[in-house]
């Protein structure tokens, strides 16, 4: 069914796109992550224009992370003095990006800035993930318990001054700390249309050492509340969230969501983060080939910013 | 320039009616005869066909099932006495978009990745534009006129803005033209008119989804000659065409511009509702 987006200003097939939400929320619902890093270049590869494909996926982040922030929530999973945080972190970060995304689009760098950011991270993430998945499959391979690293945070973060007492995360730390990993994942939220869940759970429990009951929690609620406001930024700045893009995503995303969640109990929790660790890296290295072989088309338009 | 070729050589009834009124107060009445005298002389008007035309739709609405149309542009040619030519006659029929400035940049190996490295901007380029003719244009003007009929894709006067030497500039232009090509906004169809008994004419324009949205120009182009370039425009006429968003379509772009401070919220709004619906009803399920 071909449906005409008004903001992106142009048709698209609909089921194409609800089918695109609906793996995006399968994956994310048996992984637990938001899925904007694999919606994002989706779309984009769709031939939805980056701008908008990166401004409608925040909004979908937004809807796909509700559900799962709400039901850590009320499972007392969700550090709030933290996340107050991480949240305005969040906030300066998403507008210090709007500035960031502007200036780089008048250089023309756009594109090749977020495919650069993509790689870096998601291949950073990906192999320390996989790094991890396989030790420990090797592990309980050879029968021994998993013996848990013992939790502390980063020595650079332990010299910020202003330490002050996170309970609920067990943490004594700077509020410096989170708020800069809150700053800078906000910044990827507004550039690259995701929640950045990604980066900022391993930031969380490797950089900050949070206990891990709150991680996962915590930041859904950060990602709630900065991909609302990077919506907002991108929908009185530049005009680019198409709101019909954006529920097409949700309404396919979350009954993929329900079902990748079912799909998730019956696998094993480690088989899980090494299947997660090899789509991470896939991506990553896609991505890396894009940029790196020569593109069938040299030159790009842009319209000019009236 | 090309405003006065017209008024001059072909359309000299609209011009003494309309376009010469405001010469007559403000250099006094002699000077005008005179000008009036010369255009006469200048072209036997009795003696020139006439374009007529119209088009399936002036106005092309995009609705939210808009995928694409097909714009039917047809008409006559009337020939003085009503005696058709023994050939059949040369048409080129031309749709041609709202203008607009751009910037084309090009891609370069650098450290190994490809990024934009160079850019040239343009002043004027059509955002749609398509040309279908009866035959190749080359068959049709020569380079001169074609370019001041602005027909076909290789003379598109794009007014590059950025200093650059002319070999680069052809690239770019070239480049923006191919990449507009692959897109379906612009289109050159050498074939694309079809006469009928010398004297109707037909060309179909297709339109594709991603098409801008504003005010559009169809003008229709007799050309003389022996088929093997060198001809002369004749006759020439123009009817507009609208293409604007509709009703659903159109309330969501004007809310998204007008409002975009509510707009965002409804959006996070919507986003919120239905992330918390499906979270509930998937609770329910499973307890």
């Amino acid at each position: 069914m071909d449906l005409y987006l008004p903001i992106a200003e142009m048709s698209v097939n609909a089921f194409v796109i609800i089918a695109l939400g609906g793996v995006v929320g399968f994956l994310s619902g048996m992984f637990g992550v938001g899925g904007g890093f694999l919606t994002t270049p989706l779309l984009i590869f769709y031939g939805i224009p980056p701008a908008i494909a990166v401004a409608s996926s925040a909004t979908q982040v937004t809807g796909s992370s509700v559900s799962g922030a709400l039901s850590y929530f009320r499972r007392g999973q969700v550090d709030l003095k933290m996340g107050a945080v991480l949240v305005a972190g969040g906030l300066m970060g998403s507008v210090a990006g709007s500035f960031l995304f502007r200036w780089l689009k008048s250089l023309g760098q756009v594109d090749v800035t977020i495919g650069l950011i993509y790689v870096l991270f998601l291949g950073t993430v990906g192999a320390l993930m996989l790094k991890e998945a396989l030790a420990d499959l090797r592990r309980r391979k050879a029968g021994h318990t998993a013996e848990r690293p013992a939790r502390r945070h980063h020595p650079l973060v332990a010299a910020l001054p202003m330490r002050m007492r996170f309970p609920k995360s067990g943490v004594y730390l700077s509020p410096l700390a989170p708020f800069l990993v809150g700053a800078g994942v906000g910044v990827l939220t507004v550039i690259m249309g995701v929640g950045g869940g990604f980066i900022m759970v391993p930031a969380m429990l490797y950089l900050l050492g949070m206990a891990a009951g709150v991680v996962v929690g915590t930041s859904l609620f950060q990602i709630v509340f900065v991909t609302a406001v990077a919506t907002l930024l991108h929908a009185t700045q530049s005009q680019s969230v198409d709101i019909l893009l954006a529920a097409l995503l949700l309404a396919g995303g979350v009954v993929g969501a329900q079902f990748g969640a079912r799909a998730a109990q019956r696998l094993p929790a480690e088989r899980l983060r090494l299947f997660l660790a090899l789509l991470v890296l896939a991506v990553a290295v896609r991505l890396a080939v894009g940029l790196t072989w020569t593109p069938a088309e040299l030159f790009s338009i842009q319209a000019a910013v009236s | 320039m090309r405003g006065v070729l017209v008024f001059l050589g072909l359309r000299p009834t609209r011009g003494r009616a309309c376009g010469l009124r405001p010469f007559v107060g403000f250099f006094g009445l002699r000077p005008v005869v005179g000008l009036l005298l010369l255009m006469l002389l200048g072209t036997p008007a009795a003696a020139q066909p006439r374009l007529i035309t119209d088009l399936s739709q002036s106005r092309i609405d995009i609705s939210y099932r808009f995928a694409g149309a097909e714009l039917l542009i047809f008409g006559a040619v009337q020939y003085p006495g009503g005696r058709a030519p023994a050939t059949p006659p040369g048409i080129a029929v031309v749709l041609r978009g709202p203008m607009e400035r751009l910037t084309v940049r090009r891609k370069a190996r650098v450290a190994g990745i490809w990024i934009n490295t160079q850019a040239l901007r343009f002043e004027s380029a059509p955002g749609f534009y398509a040309v279908a003719t009866t035959r190749p244009v080359r068959d049709l003007l020569d380079e001169r006129n074609a370019a001041i009929y602005e027909l076909g894709l290789r003379h598109l006067q794009l007014s590059p803005a950025t200093a650059a030497d002319p070999e680069t500039t052809t690239q770019f232009q070239d480049g923006l033209v191919k990449l507009r090509a692959s897109e379906g906004l612009y289109v050159e169809q050498p074939y694309g008119v079809q006469v009928t008994d010398n004297v109707l004419y037909r060309a179909r324009i297709p339109i594709p989804s991603a098409v801008p949205v504003g005010n559009y120009q169809a003008e229709i182009y007799l050309i003389d000659g022996d088929g093997k370039g060198g001809g002369k425009v004749r006759a020439r006429t123009t009817a507009p065409v609208i293409i604007d968003k509709t009703g659903f379509e159109r309330g969501i772009y004007v809310f998204a511009h007008e409002h975009s401070l509510l707009y965002g919220l409804v959006a996070v709004a919507l986003a919120l509702a239905l992330g918390w619906a499906a979270g509930t009803i998937g609770q329910r399920r499973e307890g």
